[in-house]
């Protein structure tokens, strides 16, 4: 049914954009909508049902305890889909504050898989799994660490894997902050050599982590004129209709894929303000912001939504602490968790320093000058600024595939975008 | 054997109860940088705001659970769908989902659900004959008559009693009290009915009652087999409160309408 009504909207959406014999034809023209709504499933390659994978563990660092509070993390946790005869593999790295079963990586999963890759999916480092289990500093949002991080857990992955799967080359990719870091553990796999990726595909990452996340800390006001104050009701509202699915109540997300599907169904019959889309991705963000800044804080006892040295227990109410870190945005996070932590080490490193360093500006000589990583962007991302989209043409050159419309990750399902992926890597 | 779980179930709660003993603190506590926002705003606005006095209970009861479905349900949920080919998985899902719709059907009239009530009857009709005593859905596949979903904790609300305080209940989950009423009064009249049907097969005393658990058994295997949700999936540390929030916006949509 959702299909269906799905594209009903599309068709109504494509009449009133009206335009025809344009190179590229995915739907939706308006970054908002894109960004929400994401590619309709008859416009999405056609993929299995479901396809077999493992679930596999790592201890990822033997020596550390893991607060009560979070005692169902014991390991890190990856999947595994492997082909039967000899193949390629691909580590796909999730976007901001996604697992490795968010169901955009279920879609890399099986667009891989089909394509005769092995793949391995990642948590992203702002996933609490990532944040408690496999983050030495158990502070997301420095690129270069979460970069050293992710290929930590490769490397261990690997050693777990090899025994049953017979690989021919490696390769990477990764969307949103997941193609940021990417780009990174591609830099990093120069100096350490584990993998010599053949070829790392980065998609619609953001250029400056600062700047995109305080473009979304504040979009969440779009449509909360009484600033903060309102968004509980604002949100309360999205919630009543939600009650609608009985499906979906089965499973229960808190990321941006599975939170946009939800309100992209219960806006399915009339077009939605674009303050209310605006205010959707901001919420998302917002979101995956909390549940990094509670996780992060509990990990490194730093004392700021949590009081210093509480020991949380198993059971313990954390509706209060929900509250207050729901105010709390990913720059104040990064003011008052991430750069003090560095600011302690280094005490002649400056705010303004740390934001560069945080930054594809920071690799860009690797970029411009490594044949093997592609990106793919596009125009009207809603995370990057006009000097942002210039920077990424400039780096990246003829290796840059740069698309005219479908916001952030909006088109990233869309069979064009897939078949351009493939064909990178082929190529 | 359900006899023997439930004291097992009560004893093992009791402990994780009485284990909730505060740690002992080492180093002095000192307050967070930032504390509770909108002190002056009324509980209903906030997001995310359950009625939930019993918290820590509940709570407690809500770890419980994820055990259970871990170590218990899941593996027993695993080893029938590996077993059991798709087809007579959905029969027995047919046939469970048969029993009940008399529920539906006393529920839908006690609200005045008429369309409710005839559609449900249609549909027990249809299934009980034409689907081989609730084996197969003709109802839904060929006559395209949709199963409704009433039970007496809807008729209640029906009748304007308010949720009160939220329950997160031993392996059946996020309730309240008044659910819980309503799933009480909905369980003794579906045993009663089950006891009166097997009663016709003419069997022994023994045979009835392993017939009665066994089935009971089946139907708890089916229920959770249907059931997609997952605990620790949400990815949040939040997921209590997220959980209880979704639970109760659900029911008071099913209660809505």
């Amino acid at each position: 049914m959702k299909p269906l009504l799905r594209f009903g909207l599309l068709i109504l959406l494509a009449g009133v954009a009206g335009q025809s014999a344009v190179a590229y034809d995915y739907p939706l023209k308006d970054p908002y909508l894109a960004t929400v709504i994401g590619t309709p499933s008859e416009l999405q390659p056609k993929l299995p049902d479901k396809i077999d994978y493992a679930l596999l563990d790592l201890t990822v660092f033997p020596e550390r305890k893991i607060p009560d509070v979070f005692y169902y993390q014991s390991q890190f946790r990856y999947s595994l889909t492997y082909q039967k005869v000899e193949a390629p593999l691909i580590f796909v790295i999730a976007g901001t504050g996604a697992n490795f079963y968010s169901s955009n990586m279920i879609f890399f999963q099986k667009v891989f898989y089909q394509a005769g890759y092995h793949v391995i999916c990642l948590s992203s480092p702002t996933s609490m799994n990532f944040i408690t289990t496999a983050s030495r500093t158990s502070l997301p949002g420095n690129i270069l660490e979460d970069a050293r991080d992710l290929y930590r857990v490769m490397e261990l992955a690997w050693q777990q894997v090899k025994g049953r799967i017979k690989v021919s080359e490696f390769y990477l990719t990764g969307y949103s902050l997941g193609g940021a870091e990417a780009a990174f553990v591609s830099k990093l796999d120069e100096e350490r050599g584990s993998f010599n990726f053949k070829k790392v595909l980065v998609i619609n990452p953001p250029v400056s982590l600062y700047s995109s996340a305080k473009i979304l800390d504040q979009m969440l006001l779009a449509a909360l004129p009484g600033g903060l104050r309102d968004w509980g009701q604002w949100f309360n509202r999205i919630l009543e209709a939600f009650g609608e699915f009985y499906e979906t109540m089965g499973r229960i997300e808190i990321s941006q894929d599975y939170l946009y599907d939800v309100y992209s169904t219960i806006y399915r019959d009339k077009e939605p303000k674009r303050e209310n889309l605006a205010t959707m991705i901001g919420t998302v963000f917002r979101i995956s912001s909390n549940n990094m800044v509670f996780t992060s804080d509990v990990m490194t006892n730093a004392g700021v939504v949590v009081p210093k040295n509480l020991e949380l227990g198993a059971a313990d109410s954390l509706y209060d602490y929900f509250r207050v870190t729901s105010t709390m945005t990913f720059v104040d996070y990064f003011h008052e968790l991430l750069f003090p932590f560095y600011k302690a080490k280094q005490p002649q490193l400056t705010e303004q320093r740390a934001i560069q360093i945080d930054s594809m500006h920071h690799i860009e000589n690797y970029l411009r000058t490594s044949p093997k990583i592609g990106l793919m962007g596009n125009e009207d991302d809603l995370i990057l600024s006009p000097e942002d989209v210039a920077f990424l043409k400039d780096v990246f050159g003829s290796r840059a595939r740069i698309y005219p419309h479908g916001g952030h990750c909006g088109n990233m399902n869309y069979k064009e975008n897939v078949a351009d992926m493939l064909n990178f890597f082929r190529n | 054997m359900k006899r023997a779980i439930i004291p097992t179930l009560f004893i093992v709660l009791a402990v994780m109860v009485g284990c909730a003993a505060a740690p002992v603190q080492q180093e002095p506590i000192i307050p967070a940088k930032h504390t509770l926002p909108e002190q002056d705003i009324p509980s209903e606005q906030q997001g995310f705001y359950v009625y939930d006095p019993w918290e820590p209970l509940n709570r407690r009861i809500y770890i419980f659970n994820a055990a259970f479905d871990e170590y218990v349900f899941l593996p027993l949920v695993n080893a029938y769908e590996f077993i059991l080919p798709d087809v007579v998985e959905d029969a027995i899902s047919n046939f469970f989902k048969n029993l009940t719709e008399l529920s539906n059907l006393m529920n839908s009239l006690l609200q005045f659900k008429i369309v409710k009530a005839v559609n449900t009857f249609g549909r027990i009709a249809i299934n009980s004959t034409v689907g081989i005593g609730g084996l197969i859905d003709v109802a839904t596949h060929v006559d395209g008559i949709k199963r409704e979903n009433e039970d007496f904790g809807q008729t209640l609300g029906f009748y304007g009693l308010g949720p009160g305080p939220y329950l997160v209940l031993p392996i059946f989950g996020p309730s309240n009290l008044r659910d819980t009423g309503g799933l009480v009064v909905d369980s003794v009249a579906y045993g009663f009915m089950m006891q009166q049907l097997i009663g016709k097969l003419g069997m022994n005393d023994t045979g009835e009652e392993a017939l009665y658990w066994g089935l009971t058994g089946l139907s708890a295997i089916d229920q959770r087999h249907l059931q997609s949700f997952r605990y620790y999936m949400t990815g949040s540390p939040f997921e209590y409160t997220l959980v209880r929030k979704l639970s109760q916006v659900r029911r008071q949509f099913l209660v809505e309408h």
